[in-house]
């Protein structure tokens, strides 16, 4: 593997995280493979050559071996894979969707993760996100792509009390959005960060 | 803040869509036989009704897909939502604004 | 010590606790619980304000938000303009003065936070007095997920005002007992001092929460000051209740005149008594619980004055009892005093005329014209009105989806009558949803209430000989009168707004909360029409005024507009660059060295790159995968050229165009495999092709097998541009034969570096040898550092946007966007050849043969060099023409076209620019003219390509 220096773009926000109280916490995700899955339609076929059932009712996701299946759109997913590499990833899904007239890409790097957890997730997410986040709507398994604050995000719902909540946003809008969210838990953080 | 259903995602907020204008304005079969008329009528010129309108919608910020919508133009309320492959529904009664009938 | 009008006893007030305040530089105390309003009247003190433009005595004139007359500055904690004496609470350190017309915005940055939150409900309930509590507890009963909102500082609404009784228990107990339920339930919201100021669509419902104004300095920094909460609501019971109606007579703007109900209030809430010896004007019965209160409170109350001819025959007992004198069949026609009222003009009245009068002393005249119910979120959610002949009362008029009115708002104003409608309204919102009311929602027992003799509707009382309404105040902030409207009248307006605008009447900060009703019953009245034909004017949001702040909210600083930035970006401000916005995105503009300014730097960024070795950032660059078996066909369809018969491990220039045939972007298309592309797009292109892409495939071609995906932000792009190119990336990637041989121009290759994929492109922006590096940007500062090693040899210089625009200009390269609008073909730049003549269609073809895009004069893309070598054109600069024999045309003088790139060449060692000029091709040695500063400055007239245009470097 490689031995080249990774970076992170969050790597300087990571002390202003570590304030954060119990019960807001903000944890930069590590790097995973993602792979943007395009096929339609969906059949046992292509269960059998991905090796998960990819999830048809949207705003949804489930887990798929070392990752998860999001749902992006009626033929649009998010494959992601803890244990390979972003091409090796990319170069399987390829091959098991490109004969069902499917497509497979890379996108590894378009986003990155930041988990959240505590019982205060949900007050800072409704503070910029529109849709509605009560843990009866909004359990494990939901997903959502829609915006929080000004940023465009995919939010997944890892718990069934809305306290663990996995943000994607685009690596750009990364610095903007761990301010954002900094910003949005300063009113639960005991000793304020100004 | 209207709501609009994106037949996928459920209703959001407007501002995560992106308005089409026109629907069912197929790009023609043919543009090289086209008079400069006909085909200046498709590049420039749309229906501006009053009332109920068949219109494209995109959910940019959602699942990005396109939609087409029966929206009133005089009380914006959306009327019906309906995916590309979906037929036209007819387009009759007028308006159910938000008003009810009963007093 | 008590101030004077303190009561003894009674009040909602913290008597135990002092609190003090400043008020026009006299240091005063209150209690918490007190508004200033109430604080300054139990000092005494009534007038507070001189109006706008007459600078008339105002003073306290109803008891909240519906007042027209008590407006102050706050100086601290923090200065703001025009807010209420009636609806600032109390705090120790107020700073406030008398509105002398007009406020003053704060001179210094507001430093308290402002937010949002958005809040989903089954049922928003809006008001928590007695049909809003009554909504709220049968709402939550029933399991729902609920809001309650209310404006006031404790819920109660009306209670708080009165003695009224509950289950033969003080009112009160019953509003404690009903906040602890919805308390204890989990899925309710309550919220004080929070003001429901828009109701919109799709029940949504806009509200401000004063979080931490009532605290004063003692506000924690940390938490928001105001929050605006975004309500969706699927249900919303508005219970706002209902204002109180002035009638209008001369010189009703007295300090000491004040709404009958504010009395009440302020005696009841605050424990205030508002003066010592009172008159009571009313046509209804309300007023009579106000003057029988405030006389066993101690008031003595000089007279009754009631408009109907036999009064209230059920409350005369009452009043006889009590030593009030009642004076049915009479009016006040006018009051005397200076800065306070000291009598009441009385006259007889009756079938519409005013007989002769006498003066009643009183430092206080309390008014009461009746009820209008607050149906502003109604309106405002497009519901209409109807008018109530009995109330004299706009109510609501028809049953809205979503929405329903309970109580006074409704125009219910009995307490049994207002808790049974709150009910009603909850479960009509309940059923509606599919919710089951819960089997007990038992609601407390309001004593019987007789009913009340019928109301006169009374808007003003008639001009009495010799006065013609110029003191009779309809609008007192706008200091707009029966005069004002009669005149507007005179001027021909018919119509209630426009009468609104003539006068200004309800544009001020109570928005008519007083003035708006009466204005349509007197115009109306002038008129000689039913008030219901004249209609009331539209009620817009916000109910109260909100402050900018908050709804700015957290949208300040460096919140207010998202900043993107690249994986290299904490890289280039170590290096000290110059940051350009480009859309989002902040990109290194140039990377100055001591002493250096932005022409310097850039003349040296320049020159490095064309004749050593340059490197960009160029990851902001729109990047597209495209796959699938009909990838060539889509962008066969798209391009203007033939996309289909690259070869893979190729690269190719294409131009994009709407069906109109104008250019909408440009950039390169790299063939990956049969069945897959990269496109390249500009960085401003990126999201808008991508969607382009999206919405032919999804709307016109969902039979092909192509998908398109944005890989944006999954590469960095980093150009390597110069004629020492070949020897930086050779020295880097040792795998790749860099030779022009084993690796021409517009072609890529991939190769790895340390096991990370990497693909390297000679694609040049800048028409010198250059590479493109691709990499994954987890790994893009490790690759940017390997490249500025390898290049330091030969002096590599990074290198920002304005150094690019220069070296593409140079070359005659547009931007699309700057060297284009939406009015340029790909004919007018001159890439005819990027436009093929063999496919049978592609977007914009068809509209490429319409008669106006052969006209010779269309404006085309041209070079422009400065005759006097020294004039950088400003960028946006009209090319003006001679007259043959030399003269300028006379004005206006015709438009050759402008200036759209305007740079300094170091390779030129000149200025020069880029325009787009009618007919310019055939201009080509020609000299024009650009005004620049009110001179005219020759230029001469060249083809776009300016530098080595055989492209023999590019291709080396």
């Amino acid at each position: 593997m490689a031995e080249l220096l990774r970076t992170h773009p969050l790597e300087g926000w990571t002390t202003r995280f570590e304030r954060l109280p119990d019960t807001v916490r903000i944890t930069v995700e590590p790097y995973v493979a993602m792979v943007d899955v395009r096929l339609a339609p969906v059949g046992a076929e292509a269960s059998a050559a991905l090796g998960v059932d990819l999830p048809t009712t949207p705003g949804t996701w489930v887990p798929a071996g070392a990752g998860r299946a999001v749902w992006l759109g009626p033929d649009e997913w998010l494959l992601t894979s803890t244990t390979e590499a972003p091409e090796e990833l990319e170069a399987r899904v390829r091959a098991a969707v490109a004969g069902l007239g499917g497509s497979a890409t890379d996108v590894s790097a378009q986003r990155i993760g930041l988990r959240l957890t505590g019982a205060r997730v949900r007050d800072v997410l409704v503070k910029g996100c529109s849709i509605d986040l009560h843990p009866r709507v909004f359990g494990r398994g939901s997903s959502a792509q829609t915006l929080l604050g000004q940023a465009g995000v995919v939010l997944l719902a890892l718990s069934d009390a809305g306290d663990d909540v996995l943000v994607l946003v685009r690596s750009s809008f990364a610095g903007y959005l761990a301010d954002w969210l900094l910003d949005a838990a300063l009113e639960f953080t005991p000793t304020p960060d100004r | 803040m209207q709501l609009i259903a994106c037949p996928w995602c459920g209703p959001r907020e407007e501002v995560e869509f992106h308005y089409g204008g026109q629907a069912h304005v197929p790009y023609p079969d043919s543009p090289a036989e086209l008079s400069d008329e006909e085909w200046a009528l498709y590049v420039f010129f749309r229906d501006n009704t009053k009332g109920r309108f068949a219109e494209r919608w995109n959910h940019t910020t959602g699942c990005r897909r396109w939609f087409n919508a029966i929206r009133d133009t005089t009380t914006y309320r959306f009327e019906s939502v309906y995916r590309l492959d979906d037929p036209k529904p007819p387009v009759t009664e007028l308006a159910r604004s938000r008003r009810s009938t009963a007093p | 010590m008590s101030p004077p009008f303190r009561t003894a006893s009674g009040g909602r007030i913290d008597r135990a606790t002092a609190v003090e305040f400043i008020f026009d530089g006299q240091t005063l105390t209150g209690h918490p619980g007190d508004t200033l309003a109430s604080a300054l009247l139990a000092h005494g003190r009534h007038q507070v304000a001189t109006s706008i433009t007459l600078g008339r005595s105002r003073g306290i004139a109803a008891a909240w938000a519906e007042d027209p007359g008590g407006l102050v500055q706050v100086e601290e904690p923090f200065p703001e303009p025009m807010l209420l004496a009636t609806t600032v609470e109390l705090f120790d350190g107020l700073v406030a003065h008398g509105l002398p017309g007009q406020g003053r915005l704060a001179d210094v940055p507001d430093s308290a936070r402002y937010d949002a939150v958005h809040h989903h409900v089954d049922v928003l309930v809006v008001g928590a007095g007695p049909a809003g509590l009554a909504a709220a507890l049968t709402a939550a009963r029933a399991g729902a997920r609920v809001a309650l909102v209310d404006e006031q500082s404790e819920a109660g609404g009306s209670l708080l005002s009165g003695t009224e009784r509950l289950d033969d228990a003080p009112a009160l107990e019953w509003v404690a007992a009903a906040v602890a339920e919805l308390a204890g339930s989990p899925e309710v919201l309550h919220l004080q001092r929070t003001t429901a100021f828009g109701s919109y669509d799709d029940g949504f419902v806009l509200a401000l929460e004063r979080r931490t104004d009532h605290l004063g300095a003692a506000a924690p920094r940390h938490v928001s000051r105001q929050r605006v909460w975004r309500i969706r609501a699927r249900s919303v019971v508005v219970a706002t209740g209902a204002h109180e109606r002035p009638v209008v007579f001369a010189d009703n703007d007295r300090p000491g005149t004040m709404l009958a109900g504010a009395a009440r209030t302020f005696l009841h809430r605050y424990g205030v008594l508002p003066g010592r010896a009172a008159v009571v004007f009313t046509t209804n019965d309300s007023a009579y619980d106000t003057a029988l209160d405030l006389s066993r409170a101690g008031v003595h109350v000089q007279a009754v004055v009631d408009a109907r001819p036999e009064g209230s025959p059920r409350r005369r007992e009452e009043c006889e009892a009590a030593g009030i004198r009642l004076l049915p069949g009479a009016v006040v026609t006018g009051t005397q005093g200076v800065e306070r009222v000291t009598h009441a003009l009385v006259a007889p009245f009756a079938d519409g005329a005013v007989g002769a009068g006498s003066a009643i002393a009183c430092d206080l005249l309390l008014v009461s014209g009746g009820w209008n119910p607050a149906v502003h979120l109604y309106s405002q959610a497009r519901g209409r009105l109807r008018y109530d002949e009995v109330l004299g009362a706009f109510l609501p008029g028809e049953r809205l989806d979503g929405l329903t009115v309970a109580g006074s708002a409704a125009g219910v104003l009995d307490l049994a009558g207002c808790l049974a409608d709150g009910r009603r309204g909850a479960r009509a919102a309940l059923t509606a949803l599919g919710i089951t009311p819960a089997a007990d929602d038992r609601l407390p027992a309001a004593p019987e209430s007789a009913v009340p003799t019928a109301p006169l509707v009374l808007w003003r009382v008639p001009d009495t000989s010799g006065a013609d309404g110029s003191t009779s105040f309809v609008d007192l902030q706008r200091d707009a009168t029966v005069a004002d409207i009669a005149r507007a009248i005179g001027a021909g307006l018919r119509s209630i707004e426009h009468v609104k605008r003539y006068t200004t009447i309800g544009t001020a900060h109570d928005q008519g909360k007083t003035s708006g009703v009466l204005t349509s019953g007197i115009t109306a009245e002038l008129l000689g029409i039913p008030v219901q034909d004249t209609g009331t004017t539209t009620f817009r949001p916000p109910y109260t005024p909100v402050a900018f702040a908050a709804l700015a909210g957290r949208d300040r600083g460096r919140l207010f507009d998202p900043e993107r930035v690249t994986a290299l970006h904490e890289w280039h401000v170590a290096a000290g660059a110059v940051f350009e916005d480009v859309g989002q995105w902040k990109r290194p503009r140039y990377y100055p060295r001591p002493g250096e300014d932005m022409a310097a730097a850039v003349l040296r960024e320049c020159a490095a790159a064309r004749t050593g070795v340059g490197i960009l950032d160029g990851s902001t660059l729109g990047k597209i995968d495209v796959q699938g078996p009909d990838a060539a066909v889509l962008l066969d369809r798209l391009y203007t050229n033939m996309m289909s018969s690259l070869k893979v491990g190729s690269v190719r220039y294409g131009v994009m165009c709407g069906v109109d045939g104008m250019v909408i972007d440009d950039g390169t298309v790299l063939r990956l495999a049969e069945d897959r592309f990269l496109v390249l797009t500009t960085t401003g292109g990126a999201a808008k092709v991508l969607d382009w892409m999206e919405e032919w495939v999804q709307t016109e071609w969902p039979d092909l097998r192509v998908h398109c995906t944005s890989v944006t932000e999954q590469w960095v792009t980093l150009p390597v541009v110069g004629p020492r190119s070949r020897d930086v990336v050779g020295a880097v990637f040792p795998g790749v034969d860099v030779s022009a041989e084993a690796f021409p121009f517009m072609t890529w290759r991939d190769t790895s570096l340390e096991g990370v994929p990497v693909r390297l492109a000679r694609i040049s922006f800048s028409g010198e040898l250059a590479y493109e590096v691709y990499v994954n940007p987890w790994y893009a500062v490790a690759v940017w550092q390997r490249l500025l090693e390898a290049g330091r040899p030969h002096g590599i210089t990074p290198y920002g946007t304005e150094t690019m625009h220069v070296l593409r200009a140079e070359k005659g390269y547009p931007i699309i966007g700057q060297d284009t609008d939406g009015t340029v073909t790909p004919h007018d730049l001159g890439m005819a050849w990027a436009v093929s003549k063999k496919k049978p269609d592609f977007i914009g073809k068809r509209s490429f043969a319409r008669p106006a895009n052969a006209d010779p004069l269309r404006k085309q893309l041209v070079g422009l060099l400065p005759v006097d070598r020294e004039t950088v054109l400003p960028e946006g600069s009209q090319v003006v023409e001679f007259l043959a024999d030399g003269e300028l045309p006379p004005p206006p003088v015709p438009m050759l076209g402008h200036v759209t790139s305007s740079y300094r060449s170091a390779e030129l060692a000149r200025p020069f620019a880029l325009a787009l000029v009618r007919g310019g091709r055939e201009r080509i040695g020609e000299t024009v003219h650009v005004p620049v500063d009110g001179t005219l400055v020759p230029a001469e007239v060249t083809g776009s390509v300016l530098v080595d245009p055989e492209g023999a470097r590019r291709d080396g």
